[in-house]
């Protein structure tokens, strides 16, 4: 990562070198944050219960993630090093707010189903740990594209969580049924699978389920890719 | 001019002006978002009332729907006395009976109960807001009470911050409707109505509470019976 870094600051360089390219695609899943650097994992855990939810807590992180690493970077110059990190959290803190402010008059129920989560994208360890590590020491093109790389590499997967969350916990997607209805109707009849016995998988609902999906994602990103594997 | 940026002086200022900044640009947000939010807590707050009484509506025709269903509201007094000639913002629709609730200045009997009432399918109903506290910060809903002045119709409830699983289910339909057919009064006597741990919430006055949400289960039993109290003053009174 360090020399890709230091690269990075040698003059003149097309806007989307290859090197920058890399910035974007690394993240997505070579150097993906949740699998690879196992960050961010408290809320792949606590959001992924529904598809849609997932989705707007991932258009949140991306929006906080490229104007944070955007605003740092162009700042980089002027923050005393010894109070940095409070100056980083101050910044995360009102993206953080404005994201919230938005939801809350634009989408009210999308608000209304991430409550508290919102307010947690502060803590989420990715986007201080992008600030810190690359837009501190990174102009602010690099720093845009280092951010929306991490920030999309942590939705993906964020959304595939939820998909196999929702559709075996509750065999929906988006709020949609999609194997029938498991209510009985006035006959006490169900519709669809669940007439020949299907039922969903309660145990996909609870929190651990978060990571046990996250760990098959992972077992399957690294025998694919051999060179992910640690030596010991 | 060389700064130099390891200072105290420097960073003082970085700081300072980075809070000013960031203040102003907070601040002028949320004051011009203002009106919008408020429209949107507004909508919700005619949506939970219509949702006490069973009626499904969305943001788009909560307004409309609320119109349609509420004739009539006013508002009585601790005591249970009916207040008449009273500022716009303490009128039954704009009292923000949470406010009122956490503000310390108010004491408890200078506290004011509004009543919505309804008709739905041609039966009067009364929607009664109640107020109270959760484990983590405020509670509140709205109880729908039939024209016997006693037998509960229909309940919604919502939370600031319960604990999602837990103490958040209270807004769920299947404990809300476990409030349903539940009566506050017998012979013409308040009677509170007790969440309990056990599973009896099947018999008379009694309603299950929610495992692993005792605290928030338990502040719904206070705030329903306490506020059921004042307002049953009020009906034993006006029949």
């Amino acid at each position: 990562m360090s020399v890709t870094e230091e690269k990075l600051k040698a003059p003149s360089e097309p806007l989307f070198s290859k090197k920058n390219k890399r910035l974007i695609i690394d993240p997505l899943s070579e150097n993906n944050p949740i699998t690879i650097q196992v960050l961010g994992i408290c809320s792949a855990l606590a959001i992924t219960v529904q598809v849609e939810q997932a989705f707007w807590m991932s258009v949140a992180v991306i929006f906080v993630m490229i104007f944070g690493n955007l605003v740092v970077s162009l700042l980089r110059n002027l923050i005393p090093s010894r109070v940095r990190i409070i100056v980083q959290l101050v910044i995360v803190a009102s993206l953080v707010i404005i994201v919230d402010e938005m939801l809350k008059a634009f989408v009210p129920d999308v608000s209304e189903k991430l409550s508290v989560f919102v307010g947690l994208i502060i803590t989420n360890c990715i986007i201080m740990g992008r600030f810190e590590a690359f837009a501190m020491a990174n102009k602010p093109f690099p720093s845009i594209l280092d951010a929306i790389g991490n920030a999309i590499g942590y939705a993906w997967i964020l959304l595939v969580v939820a998909l196999v969350r929702e559709v075996l916990g509750s065999g929906k997607i988006w709020g949609a049924s999609i194997f029938g209805s498991n209510i009985p109707d006035e006959n006490g009849n169900l519709s669809g699978l669940y007439e020949l016995g299907y039922v969903n998988n309660n145990m996909m609902i609870l929190p651990p389920m978060a990571l046990i999906v996250v760990g098959i994602i992972i077992w399957i990103q690294r025998s694919m890719n051999k060179g992910l594997v640690e030596e010991n | 001019m060389k700064v130099n940026k390891d200072g105290n002086g420097y960073t003082f200022a970085f700081s300072i002006i980075l809070v000013i900044v960031v203040g102003v640009i907070l601040s002028s947000l949320s004051i011009g978002l203002g009106p919008l939010k408020k429209a949107n807590v507004e909508v919700k707050k005619k949506m939970n009332i219509l949702s006490a009484l069973g009626v499904e509506s969305t943001r788009k025709d909560g307004v409309e729907k609320y119109d349609q269903f509420i004739l009539d509201s006013y508002v009585i007094s601790h005591d249970g006395v009916l207040q008449e000639n009273l500022p716009k913002e303490k009128q039954a629709f704009g009292l923000d009976v949470q406010k009122q609730f956490r503000d310390k200045t108010i004491s408890l009997a200078d506290r004011l109960y509004p009543i919505f009432e309804a008709d739905k399918d041609g039966e009067k109903l009364f929607v009664l807001p109640v107020v109270g506290k959760g484990l983590w910060g405020p509670i509140w809903g709205f109880i729908a009470l039939a024209d016997d002045y006693k037998t509960i119709v229909g309940t919604s409830f919502d939370h600031k911050g319960e604990t999602p699983g837990l103490g958040a289910e209270i807004s769920q339909n299947f404990f809300e409707d476990r409030y349903t057919g539940e009566q506050i009064a017998e012979a013409g006597i308040f009677t509170p109505i007790s969440v309990v741990q056990n599973g009896s919430g099947f018999e008379e006055q009694k309603v299950d509470g929610i495992t692993g949400g005792t605290i928030t289960s338990k502040g719904v039993e206070k705030m329903v019976n306490e506020t059921m109290r004042v307002y049953y003053k009020y009906f034993s009174k006006n029949k």
